[in-house]
Order: C-alpha cells, then sequence, then structure tokens
C-alpha cells in the first residue's frame, strides 16, 4: 500500500472514529447528569414527570436504537454510508445542543419535561443509525487482510466517548463554583458537543463514499427496498438471526457487565465511596483500551469467531469468581475494628423538615473507613412509624484503601478484557457477514437488539435478580444478578459454535 | 454435526417457549402490577419489547434450524456468496 493511500485511509478511520466517539459523548453525558437533569426537567414528588423521566431513561437505549437502525440503516444502503452517518451526527450533536437550551421545569412547566423526552429520543435515533454506518464505511475502505484491526477503532469509541465525557465534566465541574455548576454550569457539557460535531461534520464532508458502495450503485446493484431483502427474506434474515443469537447477543451482555454492571456493583452492592468507583473504572478502562485494536488485530490473523468464542467462554467461567473476589476485597465482616464513633444529629432542610441523623464512622485496621448513616424523618419531633417499625434510610459509603483500590482494578480490568475479546472483532464479523446492497440495514439491527435490549436491560434485570435473592436470605444475594449475562451468554456460545462459519469472508461482492 | 444443528433447533423453540413463560410469570407481570412507576415501564418494556424479540427470535431461529437451513453453510453453492462474497 502507497504512503497516499495509507494516509487517506488513517484519515477515514479519524473521521469516523471521531464522529462516533462524539455521538458515544452526547450519549453519556445525558446518563453521567441524570441526576442533576431530573431536579431540573423532572420534579420529584410528580408522577407524570417521573414516568417520562423513566421513559427517557429506558426508551431512548431500548426501543428507540432499534428504530434509529433500521431507518438510517434503509437509507444507508440506498442513499449511501457517507450522507447518512453526517445526518446522524447532525441529529445527536443538535439534539445534545438543544438538551442544554431548553428551559426547566420551573420557567415553561410539562413542556420541559416533553422536550427533553423528545430531544433524548432523537438521541436515541441517531445513536442506532449511526454505529452501522461508521463501521460499515471503515470496512469497506479497509484492505482485506487489515479489517479487524481497522474496524477496531470504531470499537474504541464507545469507552473513549464515555472517558472524554467524565473529562468534559469533571474539567466544567472544575472551573465553576458548586453553586455556578448546580444553577447553569451542568449545560456546559451540552453545548460543547455542538463544537465537537461542526468539527467532526467538516472532516466528514469532505471524505469520499465508501468505494464498494460507489461500485455497486454504479453499477445498479444496491437494493431498493433493503428491509424487504433483510428482513422478509429467508435467506438473509437467517443471517440476522444468527448475527443476533450467535454473535451480538453474548457480546452485548458481557460488554454491558464489564463496563456498566461492575460500576454498578461497586457503587450500590459494595458501597465503595462514587469518587473511588469513578477512579478505578477510569484507570481500569483506559487499560483496558488498547486490546480493543490487539483483539481486532488478532482476529486478521487466526479469525473473528474463535477470539469472541474464547472471550465468552472465559467470562462465562469466571464471572462467579471475579464478583466473588470484588465482594470480598470490601467485605467488612472480614475486616478489624480499630476505632468506632457515633454522632447524632437533628438537621433541618429548607422547607423546615427535620431529620434524625446517627452518623457511625469506623475505622479498620487495614485502612478502610466506614461512614453508616441512619436518617430517621421526623413529623412534629416525633419518628414515623410505618407498620409498627421506624421510618429510617441507612446510607453506607466505604472508603477503601490503596492496596484494596487496585485489586479492584484489576478485577474490573479483568473484565475489559472480556469485553475487548468480544466486542474488538464483531464489527468486521458482522460487515463479512452480509452483502453490500443490504449491509448497512443487516447488520445494524442485530447489534442495536443485542446491545440496546439484551446489554441495555442487564442491570435492571440483574439488580432484580439480586433484589429478589437477598429478600429470599440468599447467602450469596450479591451473586445471583450474574446468572442473566451468564445465561445469556452461554446460549450465545452455543449458537456461535455450533451454527457460524469461521471462516472470515471477502465483501466486495 | 449437521444433525445436531438440526436437533438443537428443538432446543431453541423450546427455550423460545420457557423465555415466554418466565418473561412474563417472574418478571413481565409482577413489575406491571407493582403499582409503582418505574416498574410499570419495566413491565412493558419486558412484554412489548424484550419478550416479542428473544421469544419470536429464537422460535423462528429454531425452525430454520429444525428445517436444515443452517446445515454445511461452509459447502451450500446456495451460500456462497457469504463465504466470497
Amino acid at each position: 500500500m502507497s504512503n497516499t493511500k495509507k494516509s487517506s485511509l488513517f484519515t477515514i478511520i479519524g473521521a469516523s472514529s471521531v464522529g462516533t466517539m462524539i455521538e458515544w459523548y452526547d450519549f453519556y453525558i445525558f446518563g453521567s447528569l441524570a441526576s442533576i437533569i431530573s431536579t431540573k426537567f423532572f420534579p420529584q414528588g410528580n408522577p407524570t414527570a417521573a414516568f417520562l423521566s423513566t421513559l427517557a431513561t429506558f426508551a431512548a437505549g431500548f426501543v428507540v436504537r432499534p428504530f434509529g437502525a433500521l431507518f438510517f440503516g434503509r437509507l444507508g444502503d440506498i442513499i449511501g454510508r457517507k450522507y447518512t452517518f453526517m445526518v446522524t451526527l447532525l441529529l445527536m450533536g443538535g439534539a445534545t445542543f438543544l438538551i442544554g437550551c431548553v428551559p426547566g421545569y420551573e420557567s415553561i412547566g410539562f413542556m420541559a419535561p416533553v422536550l427533553i423526552l423528545v430531544l433524548r429520543l432523537l438521541q436515541g435515533l441517531a445513536l442506532g443509525g449511526e454505529y452501522g454506518g461508521a463501521a460499515t464505511y471503515v470496512a469497506e475502505h479497509s484492505p482485506a487482510d487489515k479489517r479487524g484491526f481497522m474496524t477496531a477503532w470504531i470499537q474504541t469509541t464507545a469507552t473513549v466517548g464515555l472517558f472524554v465525557s467524565l473529562l468534559v465534566i469533571m474539567g466544567t465541574r472544575y472551573a465553576l463554583t458548586k453553586e455556578q455548576f448546580n444553577d447553569w454550569g451542568w449545560r456546559v457539557p451540552f453545548w460543547v458537543s455542538i463544537l465537537m460535531v461542526l468539527v467532526s461534520y467538516l472532516i466528514r464532508k469532505n471524505m469520499e463514499e465508501s468505494p464498494i458502495f460507489a461500485k455497486a450503485k454504479a453499477s445498479g446493484k444496491t437494493s431498493t427496498n433493503p428491509l424487504k431483502e433483510s428482513f422478509g427474506n429467508k435467506y438473509n434474515f437467517k443471517f440476522v438471526l444468527l448475527a443476533l443469537f450467535g454473535a451480538v447477543m453474548g457480546q452485548g451482555v458481557i460488554w454491558y457487565t464489564g463496563q456498566f454492571y461492575a460500576m454498578s456493583f461497586l457503587e450500590k452492592t459494595m458501597n465503595v465511596a462514587k469518587d473511588q468507583v469513578d477512579s478505578l473504572m477510569f484507570i481500569a478502562l483506559m487499560l483496558g483500551t488498547p486490546f480493543f485494536l490487539f483483539f481486532g488485530w488478532l482476529s486478521d490473523k487466526i479469525g473473528r469467531k474463535w477470539i469472541m468464542m474464547a472471550g465468552m467462554l472465559i467470562a462465562i467461567c469466571s464471572y462467579w469468581f471475579i464478583y466473588e473476589q470484588m465482594y470480598q476485597t470490601t467485605n467488612l465482616t472480614n475486616k478489624t475494628v480499630q476505632t468506632s464513633s457515633t454522632v447524632a444529629e437533628l438537621k433541618t432542610d429548607k422547607d423546615s423538615k427535620q431529620d434524625s441523623v446517627y452518623t457511625t464512622t469506623t475505622q479498620y485496621t487495614d485502612g478502610t473507613v466506614a461512614v453508616i448513616e441512619n436518617k430517621m424523618p421526623l413529623e412534629k419531633g416525633q419518628a414515623i412509624l410505618i407498620a409498627g417499625k421506624v421510618k429510617s434510610e441507612i446510607k453506607t459509603t466505604v472508603t477503601i484503601n490503596s492496596s484494596d483500590k487496585w485489586s479492584l482494578i484489576f478485577w474490573v480490568f479483568v473484565q475489559v478484557l472480556f469485553v475487548t475479546m468480544v466486542y474488538g472483532p464483531i464489527a468486521a464479523f458482522l460487515v463479512e457477514m452480509f452483502p453490500t446492497k443490504i449491509r448497512y440495514t443487516s447488520m445494524s439491527l442485530p447489534y442495536h437488539i443485542g446491545n440496546g435490549v439484551f446489554g441495555g436491560l442487564l442491570p435492571a434485570v440483574a439488580t432484580y435478580l439480586a433484589t429478589t435473592a437477598k429478600a429470599a436470605d440468599h447467602p450469596q444475594w450479591y451473586l445471583q444478578g450474574l446468572w442473566y449475562p451468564i445465561g445469556v451468554a452461554a446460549v450465545c456460545l452455543i449458537i456461535g459454535v455450533l451454527y457460524i462459519n469461521a471462516k472470515d469472508k471477502e465483501i466486495d461482492d | 454435526m449437521n444433525t445436531v444443528k438440526k436437533i438443537l433447533g428443538i432446543v431453541w423453540i423450546a427455550l423460545g417457549l420457557a423465555v415466554l413463560y418466565f418473561g412474563i410469570t417472574v418478571l413481565g407481570w409482577p413489575k406491571l402490577t407493582s403499582g409503582k412507576q418505574d416498574d410499570l415501564v419495566f413491565g412493558i418494556i419486558i412484554i412489548f419489547i424484550l419478550l416479542p424479540i428473544v421469544v419470536g427470535g429464537l422460535v423462528i431461529f429454531g425452525m430454520y434450524a429444525l428445517q436444515g437451513e443452517y446445515k454445511l453453510i461452509d459447502d451450500n453453492p446456495e451460500h456462497a456468496h457469504f463465504i466470497e462474497d
């Protein structure tokens, strides 16, 4: 390959990856700022607002993403990859910028949550269309023996987008006072998006259409109805099903387990302090990200299928052990108390509501500090009784020592490695599964169902399983949520091993 | 191997039906009837989004497997363009 060709290929990868990274950034900042957004747009105690809030959280991820995949996939197979993924970029950037501009509930009432919901749905729609376009575009430019490595850059964008969103939010918090941030500063990360999108748009605008698609279009080989050809034709539809049940379904749950469930487990089940969770997740993800490229590259050498299947198998076999190790790291019953003290206070909030608060701070010999706050709301100076029991909220926060922190980083890093094994080669794998004329449509739908639906439901289903087990006094209740990713990945592994063709394919038809 | 692939078609159909039963009785219906807003949305998503995709997909996949649609992918000329596009 000549130097010119090489550099243009890296421009293509760079422009595609940056755009996709920005789309993930846009999607994540809403999640990262969810608590502050809810106070501005979804007032507490209002059931309709709470309903809209839940809908905004769930619907964008689960329902709208597959629709985006269908809508933009169809466009991409008819009009072309380049124009379609420019539209998704502008749609995402515009929706994100406007979220930062919508006046709060106090100014415009119910229009505020309704507008936020609509903009959030547009974000989901755009995200559904972006990935397939970027992966297809890069793959169709790449030489066959480097396709896994080249498309692996697109695979890093989901993680890099999370980094950048955290950095922009942290930077904004650092530059402003707490009051300024809570008042208007939270809007800044949304406004920043439009600048990034404009830069990415200008880069993408000057790029050429995918050569394989352009060739197919010139020879009249493109599809006039990609949806019908992809899903109405048994011959193609069986491959869509195979992609979903034999690869993407397992990849989706392993990705969500390593990147999101691990974080929720640390914070909610193990009660590790939020700032420590953020920093250890940040380090583990940063250490793991280069492995997306490594496994993408390796898939060019030894094939995609067995790397993905090995990732699923190792994850299935080791999740139970890993999460047990993580849980025991901060299990306070395994530690020796050094000092313990309790402070009782009467707190009055701005609405003159009073709470009786008991805060117990316990220092352990290994440096761990646990703070247990028992808050009992008062009515006319008396504790509130519900079914004969005093109403109270107990919040535990554990600040871990440096050694435990590095142990947890290691266990999260191991899980991120599984993610890179299943996720690194999958773009090339999906691209190679479908012919040019229906590629964008056919690969986008299983990808977004596997990740959005199977993966996206993981936190809710896993939490439900763990909560039910805890209510039944199961001794290892904290591990029961793992049955969901283990079960889904096991079925996917069996289907993948038995039914998927291990040979990598040529995509230029 | 092709016989195994075909026979397992029955397993995928049965799995789809098992997911339907447990999805409704254990996850979906209790959430729909709990009276909480969050649970209501979650229940709707389980019953009207997740279950149709999983159950419908697995049953159709099982039927295709049972009909031998996935046999000899490597050798069947009908599938040639998936191997060498």
